[in-house]
C-alpha cells in the first residue's frame, strides 16, 4: 500500500482547480455560443478564487467569487442578452479577416513570452512563508493608511464612472 | 451533551488514525462525514419546515392545513416528495438543454455551500474560517446566476422576466445586506463568525445594531425572495417566474435550495445578532437549532402578513430607503466606538 503525504493532497487539490480554470477560460474562448461564453467565465473565476483560497489569501478569493463571479459575470450576461439579435447558437464564431487573426496572435505570442520569461527569470523563495492570519487587517491598514489617496482617488475614479453612465443612457435636458 | 458531537468528531479521527490513516486523510474523511451529515439534516429539516410553513400560512389564514396524512398531516410532505420523485421529467424541446439541467445543481450547490462557516455549537462548524462572515456574503451572491441561467435556458418569456427581476432585486439587496453586517463587524473587529459569537458574550448585537438588525433582515427577505418580495415567482402575474417550466424533481431542487437558504440566513442572523449558541442551561447546538428555527417562524409571519410589492417600489426602496440607512448605521457605529473608547468604557 502507498503513502499519501500532505504535499500530494495540496498538490492534487491545486491541479483539480488549475484544470476547471483552464477549461473555463478555454470554452470562454471556442464555445460558439456566447451565453455559454460567459457561463465558463463564471468557472474561471471561481478556479482563480479557488486558487486564492489555496495560497491562503481567502479575503482576495471572497472578494473575487463576490466581486467578478458574483456581479461582474452577471453584468456581462445581462449585456449579451440585451444586444442579442441573432440566434444565439451562433454568437461567437471564429473571425475570418485575417488582420484580427493577425493581432490576436500578435498579443497572444507577447504575453506568453512575458509570462514565460517572468517564470523563468525570477528567483522564488525556497522556503514556503507562512500565510499572514489576519490578512484583511492588514489590508486595512494599507488601504486606509499609506495607500489612502489613490483608494479615495479610484472611488472617485468610479463615481465619475456612474455619473457618466448615467448621462450616456439618461441623456442631458437642454434648457 | 454539550460536547456530544465534538468529542463524536475527536473519537472518529482517533479511531481513523488507529487503523493506519495518515491524520491528513483522516482530516479529509471528517470533513467528508461534516458534509454528509449537513446535507442529510438539510433534507429531513426541509420536510418539517414545509409542513410547518403550511401549517402556519393555515393558521394566518383560518384554515386547517394539511390534516389528512397521519396526526395533523405531517406525512404530507412525505407524500409530495414521493409524488415529486416519480413525475415524468419534461425538458421543454426549446428548452437549452445543457443550461436547463444545470441550473438547479448550480443552485443548490451554491447553497449548500453557505453552511461551510456557519458555527452550528461550541468548536462545531465545518471550517473555521478567518473571513467567514465575507465567505457567506460571496457565496450567496452566486445563487444570481442560477437564476438567470434557469430563466435563460428555459426559454420562456415569463421565466426570462422572472430571473430578470430576481437579479435586478438580488443585486441591489446585496449592497444593504452586506453594509448592514459591517455595524457587527466593526464592533466585534473580526469577520470570523465564532469571534463574532464570542463577542456576544455579554450582550447581543440586536441590542447594539437594532439599525442594522431590521436592515439585514429587509434585505434578507428580499435576497430570499420570500413574500412580500417574492416578485421573481409572483404566481399571479409570472406563473413562477423562473421556474416556470421546471417539473418534478428539477423544480424540486429549485424549492430545497430555496428552503436551504432560508434556514443558512436564519442561522446567520441568529449567529450575528442574536447571540449564536451561547445561552443558559441547554448545550450549545440546541440553542443555535432553537434561534433558528425562531427566526424561520418570523419569516414565515412576515411572509403570509404583508402582501406583494410592485416591482418599482421594491427597487427604489433598496437604494433610496435601505442603502443611505445602512450607511448611516456604519457611521453611527463608528461615531459609537470612539465615543466609548474616549470615555474610557472599552
Amino acid at each position: 500500500m502507498f503513502e499519501f503525504s500532505a504535499f500530494s493532497l495540496y498538490d492534487a487539490a491545486f491541479l483539480a482547480i488549475g484544470g476547471v480554470t483552464i477549461l473555463g477560460a478555454l470554452g470562454v474562448v471556442l464555445f460558439r455560443n456566447i451565453i455559454y461564453s460567459a457561463l465558463s467565465l463564471v468557472f474561471t473565476m471561481l478556479g482563480v478564487a479557488a486558487i486564492y483560497f489555496q495560497l491562503n489569501a481567502g479575503f482576495l478569493g471572497a472578494i473575487q467569487i463576490l466581486v467578478y463571479a458574483g456581479a461582474i459575470s452577471v453584468l456581462i450576461i445581462f449585456a449579451v442578452m440585451l444586444l442579442m439579435n441573432k440566434e444565439a447558437r451562433r454568437t461567437n464564431l471564429p473571425t475570418t479577416r485575417t488582420k484580427a487573426w493577425f493581432a490576436g496572435g500578435t498579443i497572444t505570442v507577447m504575453m506568453l513570452a512575458s509570462i514565460i520569461a517572468a517564470v523563468g527569470f525570477s528567483e522564488w523563495p525556497k522556503t514556503a512563508l507562512q500565510g499572514v492570519d489576519n490578512s484583511v487587517g492588514m489590508l486595512a491598514e494599507l488601504m486606509l493608511g499609506d495607500y489612502v489617496i489613490a483608494f479615495e482617488a479610484a472611488a472617485i475614479l468610479l463615481l465619475v464612472a456612474v455619473i457618466g453612465a448615467i448621462i450616456l443612457a439618461k441623456g442631458v435636458e437642454n434648457k | 451533551m454539550e460536547h456530544l458531537f465534538t468529542n463524536l468528531a475527536t473519537a472518529l479521527t482517533g479511531w481513523m488514525i488507529t487503523l493506519g490513516l495518515s491524520p491528513v486523510w483522516a482530516d479529509v474523511i471528517l470533513l467528508l462525514v461534516k458534509w454528509i451529515i449537513i446535507i442529510t439534516i438539510i433534507t429531513l429539516n426541509i420536510i418539517i419546515l414545509i409542513w410547518l410553513e403550511r401549517k402556519v400560512s393555515a393558521f394566518f389564514q383560518e384554515r386547517l392545513g394539511p390534516n389528512r396524512l397521519g396526526p395533523f398531516g405531517i406525512f404530507q410532505t412525505i407524500a409530495d416528495a414521493i409524488k415529486l420523485l416519480t413525475k415524468e421529467d419534461i425538458v421543454p424541446s426549446a428548452a437549452d438543454k445543457l443550461i436547463f439541467k444545470t441550473a438547479p445543481m448550480f443552485f443548490i450547490v451554491v447553497a449548500v455551500m453557505l453552511y461551510t462557516v456557519i458555527p452550528m455549537g461550541q468548536g462545531m462548524e465545518v471550517i473555521n474560517l478567518n473571513i467567514g462572515l465575507l465567505f457567506f456574503i460571496s457565496m450567496g451572491s452566486l445563487s444570481t446566476i442560477a437564476l438567470l441561467m434557469a430563466g435563460w435556458g428555459s426559454d420562456n418569456k415569463w421565466s426570462l422576466m422572472g430571473a430578470v427581476r430576481s437579479v435586478a432585486q438580488m443585486i441591489s439587496y446585496e449592497i444593504p445586506l452586506a453594509f448592514s453586517l459591517l455595524g457587527v463587524v466593526m464592533i466585534s473587529g473580526s469577520l470570523n463568525l465564532q469571534d463574532i459569537v464570542a463577542a456576544q458574550d455579554n450582550i447581543w448585537f440586536v441590542i447594539l445594531q437594532p439599525i442594522a438588525f431590521l436592515t439585514y433582515f429587509i434585505a434578507a427577505t428580499a435576497e430570499l425572495n420570500r413574500g412580500p418580495f417574492d416578485m421573481p415567482e409572483a404566481e399571479q402575474e409570472l406563473t413562477g417566474g423562473a421556474y416556470t417550466e421546471y417539473t418534478g424533481m428539477r423544480w424540486a431542487l429549485f424549492f430545497l435550495a430555496e428552503y436551504t437558504n432560508l434556514v443558512a440566513v436564519s442561522a446567520l442572523m441568529a449567529t450575528v445578532f442574536l447571540g449564536g449558541w451561547q445561552g443558559p442551561w441547554l448545550p450549545s447546538w440546541l440553542w443555535i437549532i432553537i434561534k433558528t428555527y425562531g427566526v424561520i417562524l418570523v419569516f414565515f409571519w412576515v411572509k403570509w402578513t404583508f402582501p406583494r410589492i410592485r416591482m418599482d417600489h421594491l427597487m427604489s426602496f433598496s437604494w433610496k430607503v435601505l442603502v443611505p440607512v445602512s450607511l448611516g448605521n456604519i457611521l453611527l457605529t463608528g461615531a459609537g466606538i470612539y465615543f466609548c473608547q474616549w470615555m474610557g468604557w472599552c
